[in-house]
């Protein structure tokens, strides 16, 4: 058996709302006891709709923001932020990358600068070498030394994830969490991401944890396959026997929900029309 | 290699120009903020080179030439282009060296204001919590009062004269940047490259100061702008009243109030020049800040 890179027990997170003057506090439970076991080099997809919780799930697996309750390992180690100060050593190996490319670079920031800070911040290495290692991580996502001294602006929506993936692989991490880092660019420019994604997963062994609401997406990139549905895991397996035998009827209905575009299910989809008119 | 190197200097370059001249684009549409500017860049060498400009020394008193008129009413003298005031001392060079106190008085009051204002707003709005409370009630008070009374009362604790006049408009002014700031902050650390910076190892200083604060300087340079021609009004007004410069400075304010007595005469240029010395800069600044207002506010730009 591999090496377990990340493990969720029970994990619960909170949220207090209201509390004002006549309205009576009320707690929210976005995320409600949720087991995982990621192994190294592998792709676990969280798949839910708006507000079921992944995202919040995923802010927790960055240490960005503490559970409620319940355990989170990184590499066999437990971690609360809640608790604890979050060490150098957890931050370089957990990193994020976000839905948005346009909200997730400083728009005052040059890509050399945005990609040096992570490796100013943790590392003891000189400005030369900082320098030297952003270019080529430029180059390993596919961008060119000479976008080293541009700004955010002057990029496309996928040429920004591009700099956002380069960034989170800065400080070498083995875990990435990915939330929805397709879903706001156009499709072939989805499919250069994803495959970017795929072979910087070869190359550096990365664990990810793929947040997505897009199951053909999901179906590519995924190993194992987690359904949430209102801050519950409702399905969680392998991504052959979630998609071949879905057992909660909420995953049927997301099965279902997924548009196809095979020439058989448009052939039957236009005679089902012919046969009602 | 060598190419790109090039490459990337001159993108960056063409880059901040062009940044440049989208903005003088906007700005210039503002007829009034360019003749602003003008005349701001006109009061600034004025300032500067006063000693150089100026026909006689701003103390300088000429006991044959008291209460001359300007040189373009009966009675003028070619030695006095704007006339003299009731010891003999020349009207035209009390406002050049004036517009020296004017823009020295603006930029410290501003910078005061500015610097404490950015610290507390930045840190009440990225803490949220008490300390944003405790910071925006103390605020609130401050901005109960008539900002010119309470500058008063400060002097008067503080003790009359031009830096106590300085110190406590700054503190008056302070509130203003205070609330810009905080929410300005509050809406950009919400932002998902925060949370990145975050992510990356940055701590609370680096994260407000050098990843949030740049995103926040436009609203805060319109202002700034706008309470530096305040801070010249203030000043002069508190002059005037003798709680600001102390004579024989040639401070416009305290010109005026020496002319107080001139008011009801004859001799209006003594109480007319200052005034209006203070009213033109005034507004050539308060057109600028319309002008930057128009330029670096995104939502006002017609694209």
């Amino acid at each position: 058996m591999s090496d377990i890179v990340l493990e969720g027990r029970n994990i619960v997170r909170e949220y207090h709302v209201g509390g004002g003057l006549f309205g009576k506090a009320k707690t929210v439970q976005a995320v409600k006891g949720v087991n995982f076991t990621v192994e190294k080099g592998k792709t676990l997809a969280i798949v839910g709709e708006s507000g079921c919780g992944k995202s919040t799930l995923g802010r927790i697996l960055t240490l960005i923001d503490p559970q409620t309750s319940g355990e989170l390992l990184i590499d066999g180690k437990p971690i609360n932020i809640a608790k604890d100060k979050v060490t150098t050593e957890m931050r370089r190996k957990v990193q994020i990358i976000f839905q948005n490319p346009y909200g997730s670079l400083n728009p005052r920031q040059k890509i050399g600068e945005v990609l040096g800070e992570p490796l100013l911040l943790n590392t003891n290495k000189t400005a030369a070498e900082r320098r030297e290692l952003a270019m080529q991580m430029l180059v390993k996502v596919g961008l060119g030394p000479e976008h080293y001294n541009r700004y955010p602006h002057m990029f496309s929506g996928g040429q920004r994830q591009r700099i956002a993936i380069a960034r989170a692989l800065m400080l070498s991490p083995s875990l990435l969490v990915l939330d929805e880092p397709v879903s706001a660019l156009d499709l072939s420019v989805q499919a250069q991401v994803l495959n970017l994604l795929a072979d910087l997963q070869d190359e550096f062994n990365l664990t990810y944890v793929f947040i997505s609401h897009d199951l053909s997406v999901v179906r590519y990139i995924a190993d194992d396959v987690m359904v949430m549905y209102y801050g519950e895991v409702v399905e969680y397996g392998t991504r052959d026997e979630v998609f071949s035998n879905p057992q909660h009827s909420y995953t049927k209905t997301l099965f279902a929900a997924t548009p196809k575009s095979d020439v058989e299910s448009i052939r039957a989809r236009i005679a089902k029309k012919k046969a009602a008119a | 290699m060598a190419q790109t190197n090039i490459q990337s200097g001159t993108s960056t370059d063409a880059s901040l120009r062009r940044q440049l001249a989208e903005f003088w684009y906007y700005f210039s549409e503002n007829r009034g903020a360019v003749l602003g500017l003008a005349v701001f860049i006109l009061l600034i060498i004025i300032a500067i080179f006063a000693p150089w400009i100026a026909p006689h020394g701003p103390a300088d008193q000429y006991r044959d030439a008291v209460l001359l008129p300007p040189i373009f009413q009966e009675g003028g003298r070619a030695g006095y282009l704007l006339g003299t005031d009731a010891v003999g001392r020349d009207i035209l060079s009390r406002l050049i060296y004036g517009a020296r106190y004017s823009l020295f008085i603006g930029i410290v009051v501003t910078c005061i204001a500015l610097v404490g204002g950015i610290f507390l707003g930045v840190i009440a709005g990225y803490f949220r919590g008490w300390v944003d409370t405790v910071i925006m009630r103390l605020m609130d008070v401050i901005l109960a009062f008539p900002s010119l009374l309470l500058a008063l009362v400060l002097v008067a604790i503080i003790g009359p004269g031009l830096t106590g006049a300085m110190i406590s408009i700054a503190l008056v002014y302070q509130p203003h940047f205070v609330r810009l700031t905080r929410a300005a902050v509050m809406a950009e650390k919400t932002r998902d490259y925060v949370v990145a910076a975050k992510v990356a190892g940055a701590g609370p200083l680096r994260l407000m100061f050098k990843t949030i604060l740049p995103n926040c300087m436009a609203p805060l340079i319109v202002q700034a702008t706008l309470s530096f021609s305040n801070a010249i009004l203030d000043a002069a007004a508190l002059g005037f009243l003798g709680y600001g410069a102390q004579p024989p400075a040639s401070e416009w304010g305290t010109m005026l109030a020496d002319a107080r007595e001139f008011i009801a005469s004859g001799q209006w240029w003594v109480v007319t020049l200052p005034g209006l010395a203070i009213l033109i800069t005034v507004l050539a600044i308060n057109l600028v800040g319309d002008g930057l207002r128009d330029a670096l506010d995104p939502k006002l730009k017609r694209s």
